[in-house]
């Protein structure tokens, strides 16, 4: 029994059909065809199915993708404003913060929320931000620095 | 982070276009954009989901296995046991003319660790898959275990893999790779201290954040396309064509862009059940570990216990080192029998001792099979030697970095391999880290390098100690070094 | 009752390639038809960078701008064999056949242009800009693009190449294990600064500075990725991973991240690098492996850190507290 979801996906009206018990990720990947947000651990360990949900960050393989009814939902395909990089995405590569890529869309969306609600963050107002986000290969030095480094060229920018 | 140029300066061109400019990578832009494409970033029509029934036990025969409950699940399509594989048996280093066929793609008769896969299921949907899974009933014979690498190796040990006849691998009759160099015993007789030491490295699991998976597709060409997260595209297209008796041609591998390996996607554990499956379904098919299957299935970094017996002189020179090397290969083969020839390779470390005795043991015990991981054979080796020159710095009262640097190996120094060190460094790492470190290091030292003769060079090795110190070099007196350069740090 | 500092060292090296060798990859190069090279191969990037290395390296052997260079990989079909990213063989061995690949192209793309230009093609330098100039007379030149439209459409030229890279297998002897494991070693040396609780045994990394020795740092920003993410990894290997916490016992195997610990954003310490290039002579540019490299000393760097902080020998990995803590316990108890 499939159940109508209507939400806003990176500011655009969407509606599907989903199982019950499904969850946002399984949505995202396998329906909307959104594959920023990557399948980890599917238990919510590893933080690399990160999206917002009405600004927040969640973990949406834990998400009940009928509890977005409603909801504004932002994934990294929406962080670029046609050729305007998000300064996040800038920052990131200009700090070399990503080597496999596989967590960065995860560590991009726990980065937003954090920047989004704090223009001015300290170095440990983003280790706070990013503790629930595993990286395996940066050592997260790079990540940090390019979070900080986003966060002083500013994310205010015309929509 | 510095480059320091001016260091072996007159071996380098510095003038070069492309080389040393720290480009923006390839990939950077894909990554923050999420349109770098990993396997399983593609849904694929009428794709079906296999999921694998495991073993609970670390050590059984099997005496029976029901699927009626599983076949009779809505949306199971296929459910796949060891009869369906054409070539069950195998093993991967086969490619490299390694080893012999001791590990089954399904078990048949009988599991050797906790997690092995028995039989495989094919479903509409992961949900219908996992249920399956639940639904297969696996009646087992419990059997007696071993875990510790030296309780496998006593007579009376539980057989763990029978087409070792032993619970060693075989390296040309014998159960150990060996190093014979000069002669250690003549050495620790006349050393002035010998130390013996144990190090034990248990198994690390390699956790990329993106599991091992892959999705195989029947193409419009009589071929399978597999979507891998491999880290060795052709390596694993072999190792599948070897198991499901195809030719190698018959399979289009794609991958290359990977989340995380580490070592840990070599093994080729997904691919040819996964390709299996789409044969016999003549649908797409994905299989996907989870992480717990990561952590505990699929292999970890083998454990590994190392005994490093050493002969050292008043003066600091080390005479002879002995190293026993145990790698705990688990229930079958993979690489192991590789790493414990790379671990033999790699002893006595980055040094001239003139005597070195190795015997390095790949050994099987109940335990999932280990594989390569980030410094295969040489991680443990390398706590092991390292933490046994500082005992041995200790010991004969001299400065870490010095007690390095006087044995280091140089070039022209002949290796306990036989052959010639050419391109050594180490003497130089030593003295830039020590710079960086601000720690004291005395002017004889300073001078030396690891170039031919680049002072104090041990040279062409004796086989037998010195009966004296080599002229030139200052020694220490015992404790005084070691004071002033960790005085200040201390409380 | 404190914290006691403590430092620790260990020193290094590692081989290049699989152990003994015989260990083979290929590449293939070719221009497009507007003057643009396309680098064909099978090899994996997992991360290490694979497809940044080849394409500055194939620029370099071309001599045209890293950008007009793209990398291929990996397809079974148009992908010539790699052996595979492991072993830390990756830049080494895969930069050796592009490289090979690359001059065999670079030979024909010179060749086109020498006869466009209607010189000998000995007296022909790339500018690394996208032309091809007579040395010394910067005038006197032709587009890389337009010499690939007349090889093509003109003289009909391949520009393209073909490259294998193979270190002959070693196979030991089983006497005396005389054997060539490698052809080339990078080096390191890696001093640890820790803080050491003797109530509670934790161990934290205050600092870690190494020197490393790279043969020839391709990229030094990827370098720098590599030896940063690796020493962050020897960390966590030292003081926090196992898949058995009572190995050989099997029992409370971790099943996933809130199990199985890794030191996390906020428990990272400062890292000093410095990097030496002594080049190998048979590594693209001399470059040797270093991706396996930087995650081992600091394992034994943090080990040796931990005695000089407290006087106890934990001799088995991971370094946990618990471990720690019973050795201080033993201590006190002489």
């Amino acid at each position: 029994m499939q159940t109508p979801v209507q939400f806003r996906l990176n500011d655009e009206e969407r509606a599907e059909f989903v199982d019950s018990g499904a969850r946002l990720l399984g949505l995202l990947r396998d329906k909307v065809g959104v594959t920023s947000p990557k399948s980890g651990c599917q238990q919510g360990t590893c933080g690399c199915c990160t999206v917002l949900i009405d600004g927040a960050p969640y973990l949406s393989c834990l998400v009940l993708a009928e509890t977005c009814a409603g909801k504004s939902i932002e994934t990294v395909e929406g962080l670029a404003k046609g050729t305007a990089y998000h300064p996040l995405q800038l920052a990131f590569m200009e700090h070399f913060a990503a080597q496999c890529g596989y967590c960065t869309s995860g560590m991009l969306m726990a980065a937003k929320a954090l920047l989004d609600r704090n223009a001015n963050p300290t170095r440990a107002d983003v280790i706070d931000a990013i503790c629930g986000n595993v990286c395996r290969c940066t050592g997260y030095q790079p990540i940090i620095e390019a979070i900080l480094a986003a966060a002083k060229r500013g994310v205010a920018r015309t929509a | 982070m510095r480059i320091r140029k001016e260091l072996f300066a007159d071996e380098r061109r510095d003038d070069f276009r492309e080389v040393g400019v720290g480009r923006q990578r390839a990939d950077a832009l894909g990554h923050v954009t999420a349109r770098s494409q990993y396997y399983d970033d593609r849904r694929i029509a009428g794709m079906l989901h296999m999921k694998l029934v495991r073993s609970p036990h670390h050590h059984a025969r099997i005496r029976a296995i029901d699927m009626s409950a599983a076949e009779r699940l809505p949306g199971v399509k296929r459910i796949i046991t060891a009869k369906d594989v054409p070539n069950n048996l195998y093993t991967v280093l086969a490619l490299i003319n390694v080893g012999i066929p001791d590990e089954p793609a399904l078990a048949f008769d009988k599991v050797r660790y906790k997690g092995e896969p028995i039989v495989a299921v094919v479903a509409d949907s992961e949900r219908a898959a996992c249920e399956a899974v639940a639904r297969v009933r696996v009646d087992y014979d419990p059997l007696a275990a071993v875990f510790d690498v030296e309780d496998a190796l006593k007579s009376g040990a539980p057989l763990v893999n029978e087409y070792h006849g032993r619970n060693t691998f075989n390296y040309e009759g014998r159960d150990h790779q060996r190093v014979r160099f000069g002669d250690v015993e003549r050495a620790f007789a006349q050393a002035d201290h010998v130390i013996e030491e144990r190090y034990q490295m248990s198994p690390i699991e390699h956790a990329p954040t993106e599991p091992q998976g892959c999705i195989a597709v029947p193409a419009d060409d009589h071929r399978i396309t597999c979507y891998t997260n491999t880290q060795a595209l052709f390596f694993s297209l072999d190792v599948t064509a070897m198991i499901l008796k195809v030719s190698p041609d018959k399979l289009h591998f794609i991958g290359g862009t990977v989340g995380g390996g580490f070592g840990g996607k070599v093994d080729t554990l997904v691919e040819p059940l996964c390709i299996l499956g789409a044969m016999l379904t003549n649908r797409p098919v994905r299989l996907a570990f989870s992480r717990e299957e990561e952590m505990q299935a699929g292999p970890p970094r083998g454990a590994e216990r190392i005994f490093i017996k050493d002969g050292v002189m008043k003066d600091g020179r080390i005479v002879a080192r002995y190293m026993r090397i145990y790698e705990d290969s688990g229930a079958y083969s993979r690489l192991s029998p590789y790493g414990a020839v790379k671990a033999a390779a790699h002893c006595p470390g980055p040094y001239s001792i003139p005597n070195v005795f190795c015997d390095a043991y790949c050994v099987y015990t109940n335990r999932t099979p280990s594989t390569a991981m980030r410094g295969f054979g040489v991680t443990a080796s390398d706590f092991a030697i390292e933490v046994q020159m500082d005992k041995l710095a200790r010991l004969v009262g001299m400065n870490p970095f010095e007690f390095r640097i006087l044995n280091a190996y140089r070039d022209g120094d002949t290796k306990a391999h036989r052959k010639k060190t050419e391109g050594a460094a180490l003497i130089e790492c030593v003295l830039a880290a020590a710079d960086l470190a601000n720690v004291p290091i005395a002017d004889s030292y300073r001078t030396m390098s690891s170039r031919q003769g680049g002072g104090a060079a041990p040279g062409a090795m004796p086989a037998t100690p010195p009966a004296r110190p080599q002229p030139g070099v200052q020694r220490p007196a015992a404790g005084d070094r070691l004071a002033s350069i960790f005085g200040e740090r201390r409380r | 009752m404190a914290k006691r500092r403590g430092r620790g060292m260990a020193a290094v090296n590692y081989p290049t390639g699989m152990n003994l060798g015989g260990d083979p990859s290929q590449a293939l190069v070719h221009a497009t038809p507007g003057g643009k090279f396309m680098v064909s191969l099978s090899s994996i990037d997992l991360g290490q960078g694979m497809k940044s290395v080849v394409r500055q390296i194939c620029a370099e052997a071309l001599g045209v701008p890293s950008d007009e260079v793209h990398v291929d990989t990996a397809d079974s079909d148009t992908g010539p064999h790699c052996m595979g990213s492991f072993a830390s063989r990756g830049t080494h061995r895969v930069g050796n056949a592009v490289i090979m690949a690359a001059n065999e192209a670079r030979a024909v793309l010179i060749e086109a242009a020498a006869e466009k230009l209607e010189v000998n093609a000995a007296d022909l330098v790339t500018d690394g800009k996208g032309n091809i100039h007579v040395r010394g007379a910067p005038g006197r030149a032709i587009s890389v693009r337009d010499a690939a439209i007349a090889a093509q459409f003109e003289q009909g030229r391949t520009i393209a190449g073909r490259g294998i890279f193979l270190v002959p297998r070693s196979y030991p002897d089983m006497e005396t294990g005389a054997m060539e494991p490698s052809t080339c070693y990078a080096h390191a040396c890696v001093v640890a600064d820790v803080e050491v609780d003797d109530e509670t045994g934790e161990v934290v990394v205050l600092s870690i500075k190494s020197a490393y020795e790279v043969g020839r740092a391709i990229n030094p920003k990827m370098v720098e990725q590599q030896l940063v993410g690796g020493t962050w990894m020897g960390m966590s290997h030292a003081l926090y991973e196992t898949t058995e916490p009572y190995y050989p016992d099997r029992s409370h195997a971790p099943r996933d991240f809130n199990e199985y610990l890794m030191p996390g954003p906020g428990d990272i310490c400062d890292v000093d690098l410095v990097v030496l290039e002594r080049p190998a002579p048979d590594g693209p540019y001399g470059a040797k492996g270093i991706g396996e490299m930087c995650a081992t000393p600091p394992i034994p760097a943090i080990a040796n850190a931990i005695f000089d902080a407290v006087g106890v020998r934990v001799d088995e990995m991971p370094f946990t507290p618990e471990k720690v803590l019973r050795g201080i316990k033993a201590l006190r108890a002489r």
